[in-house]
């Protein structure tokens, strides 16, 4: 009988013991630990966001958005932003692009894929555009396009060096040829800049691909790229399927590029703004 | 009545007068007026049929394989045409050609991109599909114009620069991102005639000049129907749907400005009647060239800029700045 009651009682505190765990797992706020997406290594969040977003044990750079990069980058309180207000129509009436518009600019807080703007890196003036890969995979479509060509032109009739990020899985399918054409209007930009004998420096990150690899961020007078981030033509994919064979692993990654004559960089994370600051400094 | 309907209904027709016509031939009956009736019925039909082919009808017709081809075009349009070859770094792509010749006696660069006629020549010109050399020779052949004054014309013709392992070890991106900025700056008159597919990046990269005229059943995309409903709707089965919502007719194409002018076809589409589509085809080139020549460099290249420029479709909240 004493026996029973004692068991009773061990029973209810075993109910209830798993409800206060589950309280205190929701007091601990989310994203206090991450596990490194490519080294599956358990890290610190905090850590990993004062390691500039670079995994500690493997140095996976993981996505910056826009925000991030140019706060990263750019001296503090110069920033001045370009077209913020500028948004994407519907041009060619395609289903539920409006849609997808409108829920990635809640989820980014941003009107498209890129943010321009001018500011300094040490000191040094530069105009700078950085594509966010959270919007719309950063792909491109008339502001896009529209936003660099006008960075693009605010450099050239200040004189002052062109910086661009890269992150952009190519054209953005929805606006069509529209989209496309935007390769061309970039590119044509860039060539007044060519002309005018100004500075532009690519940096592609992960990952740059498609219409995006095909114009702008392969035209730097120097072109740079993260370790790791995938860069290319044609999607992995599209190429397994057109030659019917796996690729390798390091395909299209920046240390492949750099080993076939394609980069003249490959830079840490770490590195970036003091290199970055060292090639403006040399472009006096 | 639906496409499908439209076409059946013409091809019965066009039995039944076949039909008629042989039973007349072996019988003493007069059928001469119904004949006649049902001719002025199937050239009314198809007139219909023709002016309001699908999107995806027009992609089968730009695809086909008894389309002219760029070279076809070249030897008839031009004289002395003379092939030149290779990028002077790595090799000769035959899926994109070009060299000198004259039109109407001013000398030209012609650049293409090649398909080929028939198999064994499709596999040589890899389906017209380019490879960074291609792109590279190209921009050779038009930086050689700009030095020797000559317009640049060129033919598009692809369903897409070459996706392959050696085309991203030699830098696709970069060659046709360069050709993408050099064509902006050549201070000849440049004009680009898609003639069948213009697929993506691999048609663009010898595509930017002052003039863009589109065969009526070419078309342009970013992407190829099938890949584009591929990655939508997960389903290359979709691609009619896509070839619809993506607007890459040459009437679309128009209405964006993204043309300046369709090159009409010969009924029921080029591949019926080269001859034909090389007449229709020939005064955009002598109108084209006409419109340019009185051009100072300077106001050619402003042009041309102005006109990628004003490209795409942006909404601006007021009130800022």
């Amino acid at each position: 009988m004493f026996k029973d009651i004692f068991q009773k009682k061990q029973k209810k505190k075993y109910i209830v013991v798993p409800q206060k765990q589950e309280q205190t797992r929701k007091e601990i706020p989310d994203g206090i630990v991450t596990k490194c997406k490519k080294c599956q290594h358990i890290l610190y969040t905090k850590d990993l966001e004062k390691n500039e977003k670079v995994c500690a044990h493997c140095q996976y750079h993981y996505p910056l958005s826009a925000r991030e990069r140019i706060s990263s980058l750019i001296d503090e309180e110069t920033f001045v932003e370009f077209d913020a207000d500028m948004i994407s129509s519907n041009p060619l009436s395609f289903p539920e692009y409006e849609e997808k518009i409108a829920s990635d600019q809640k989820k980014t807080q941003l009107n498209d894929a890129i943010v321009t703007g001018k500011g300094t890196i040490d000191s040094y003036p530069v105009v700078i555009g950085v594509m966010d890969p959270s919007f719309r995979m950063g792909s491109m479509g008339s502001v896009v396009g529209e936003k660099i060509t006008r960075a693009i032109e605010h450099s050239l009739e200040h004189k002052t060096p062109f910086l661009l990020f890269s992150a952009s899985g190519g054209a953005r399918m929805q606006e069509g040829v529209l989209s496309l054409m935007q390769m061309a209007k970039t590119s044509a930009a860039l060539k007044k800049l060519d002309k005018a004998g100004l500075l532009f420096i690519s940096v592609m990150t992960d990952p740059t691909t498609g219409g995006v690899s095909a114009s702008f961020a392969s035209l730097g007078d120097i072109n740079m790229a993260e370790p790791g981030a995938l860069i290319g033509f044609a999607g992995r994919r599209i190429i397994e399927q057109t030659i019917r064979q796996k690729l390798p692993d390091d395909f299209q990654t920046s240390e492949f590029l750099l080993a076939h004559g394609q980069l003249d960089q490959v830079v840490h994370r770490h590195e970036l703004k003091k290199n970055l600051a060292t090639i403006l400094k040399l472009h006096q | 009545m639906s496409e499908l309907d439209q076409e059946k209904s013409l091809q019965s027709i066009e039995k039944t007068i076949v039909e008629l016509k042989t039973l007349s031939q072996t019988s003493d009956i007069d059928l001469s007026s119904e004949i006649k009736r049902l001719e002025e019925k199937a050239k009314q039909l198809s007139e219909e049929y023709y002016k309001n082919l699908s999107p995806w009808q027009r992609v089968q017709l730009a695809r086909h394989a008894e389309r002219p081809t760029t070279l076809d075009y070249i030897e008839a349009i031009f004289d002395d045409f003379i092939e030149f070859h290779g990028d002077r770094v790595y090799g000769d792509d035959q899926a994109i050609i070009g060299g000198i010749a004259s039109f109407n006696g001013t000398p030209v660069t012609v650049i293409g991109h090649q398909k080929g006629r028939n198999t064994k020549e499709n596999l040589q010109r890899n389906f017209g599909m380019g490879h960074p050399e291609g792109y590279r020779k190209a921009l050779r052949l038009m930086e050689q114009a700009s030095k020797f004054k000559r317009p640049i014309i060129t033919f598009i013709n692809t369903a897409g620069a070459y996706p392959g392992i050696e085309g991203e070890k030699r830098g696709q991106s970069e060659a046709i991102a360069r050709n993408l900025r050099e064509m902006a700056g050549f201070e000849v008159p440049i004009l680009c005639f898609v003639i069948g597919e213009g697929g993506s990046g691999g048609a663009l990269g010898i595509g930017v000049g002052d003039r863009i005229y589109m065969l009526e059943n070419s078309y342009y995309s970013v992407i190829s129907p099938e890949g584009a409903a591929a990655i939508l709707w997960k389903d290359s089965t979709q691609a009619q749907r896509a070839a619809e919502a993506m607007k890459i007719t040459s009437h679309d194409l128009k209405t964006l400005g993204v043309v300046d002018d369709i090159v009409p076809e010969p009924k029921g589409g080029a591949q019926l009647d080269k001859q034909a589509q090389i007449s229709l085809l020939k005064p955009f080139v002598q109108k084209g060239l006409e419109e340019l020549s009185t051009l100072a460099a300077e106001d050619l290249l402003q042009k041309r800029y102005e006109k990628y420029k004003n490209i795409g479709e942006i909404i601006e909240k007021e009130n800022m700045e």
